[in-house]
């Protein structure tokens, strides 16, 4: 009988691979948000296409959960029926999208970090399945994080109107991007790349887009985290529901 | 001003294999010609259309005036010899 709920094995490995499932399924489902919203017709595109690439590495990261986990649950089941407390997402990319500013402010932020992490996935991985993956979305992170320094600098180094939203991004955002780093846990060291060690290269990248942009770096302060274990902002238990109620309100539902 | 002041169109050409020609595929919006790029790979090579893209500004591209078309394209409809139709290939030569 088909269930409304279901419950994952907890293991470090199985959180690491959720973990960054849930990363790309919620970035994405945000993205999803602007269709029929986007500020001009080729940004629609833009934002739909990028959202579509992260849903893609979700489920490509939900199949291999299930296969590691080994209980059966398919990528939906992953997706749609676990509850708020159950994802392990960042909160930097569950935060809402906001003005156009916030959501292409969240994407550099989150792209200069996942783009070195897939690539050095890629290269290292003891599990070829990951490292296949991580190939893969490493192609799609690195125009990611184009598309997004490229509007950076533009909103920075555009008018007052843009400077000032850009800026309140970067403010507003920057207090969730320390738990990006949180270092890997040390069971599965060889796995993939341990994001500790990518704090230097993801300064460099992201100061370079600020100057360019003339927005300046905010101070080091007290960092927000939580996501990884599960505690999410008010706003995420509105995103899922969202995203979740059709799958929820009519179990085993084919369409 | 207005938003199509502050991006305005550009044409953009795509060559789809090596060896090919860039062919025009339609127009975008964008603020600069980098922008412009990565719209035109945003909107026309999502089913791996291209290899390479073109963008120009639409307003540089000098085009035919419609009202001139007879003067301009009529002649050549009765010029049936300009065409290469008039010679046997011989079988040695294969596929053209």
């Amino acid at each position: 009988m088909p269930t409304t709920s279901i419950r994952v094995a907890d293991t470090p490995l199985l959180r690491e691979i959720l973990g960054r499932a849930d990363d790309a399924l919620v970035l994405g489902h945000r993205l999803s948000q602007w269709t029929g919203h986007a500020p001009m017709l080729e940004e629609e595109l833009a934002l739909a296409n990028i959202a579509l690439d992260l849903i893609g590495q979700a489920r490509a990261l939900y199949a291999l959960a299930g296969e590691i986990e080994g209980l059966g649950h398919s990528e939906d089941d992953y997706a749609y029926l676990r509850d708020s407390r159950d994802f392990r997402n960042l909160l930097l990319v569950e935060q809402p999208n906001g003005d156009f500013a916030i959501t292409i402010v969240r994407q550099v932020l989150y792209a200069a970090f996942i783009d070195p992490w897939w690539r050095e996935t890629a290269r290292r991985s003891t599990d070829s399945r990951l490292a296949a993956i991580a190939a893969k979305a490493e192609k799609e992170s690195a125009y990611h994080l184009r598309h997004a320094a490229e509007w950076l600098i533009r909103l920075g180094d555009g008018t007052d109107e843009s400077h000032r939203r850009a800026a309140a991004a970067l403010e507003q955002l920057w207090p969730f991007v320390g738990e990006m780093f949180a270092p890997l846990d040390p069971s599965l060291a060889g796995l993939c790349a341990d994001p500790a060690s990518l704090h230097a290269e993801w300064d460099a990248t992201v100061n370079e887009v600020l100057d360019q942009a003339t927005l300046a770096r905010p101070a080091e302060g007290w960092m927000q985290n939580g996501g990884r274990a599960g505690r999410h902002s008010e706003q995420f238990g509105h995103m899922i529901a969202e995203m979740q109620h059709l799958a929820r309100s009519h179990p085993g539902a084919t369409w | 001003m207005s938003p199509t002041a502050q991006t305005p169109l550009w044409e953009v050409f795509i060559r789809s294999r090596s060896g090919l020609a860039h062919r025009h595929v339609g127009s975008v919006h964008a603020a600069d010609a980098t922008m412009a790029l990565q719209n035109a790979r945003d909107v026309y090579t999502r089913r791996g259309e291209g290899l390479s893209i073109w963008v120009v500004p639409s307003n540089l591209i000098t085009a035919s005036d419609p009202s001139e078309k007879d003067m301009m394209f009529e002649p050549t409809g009765s010029k049936i010899y300009r065409h290469p139709t008039f010679y046997e290939v011989p079988d040695e030569v294969g596929h053209m």
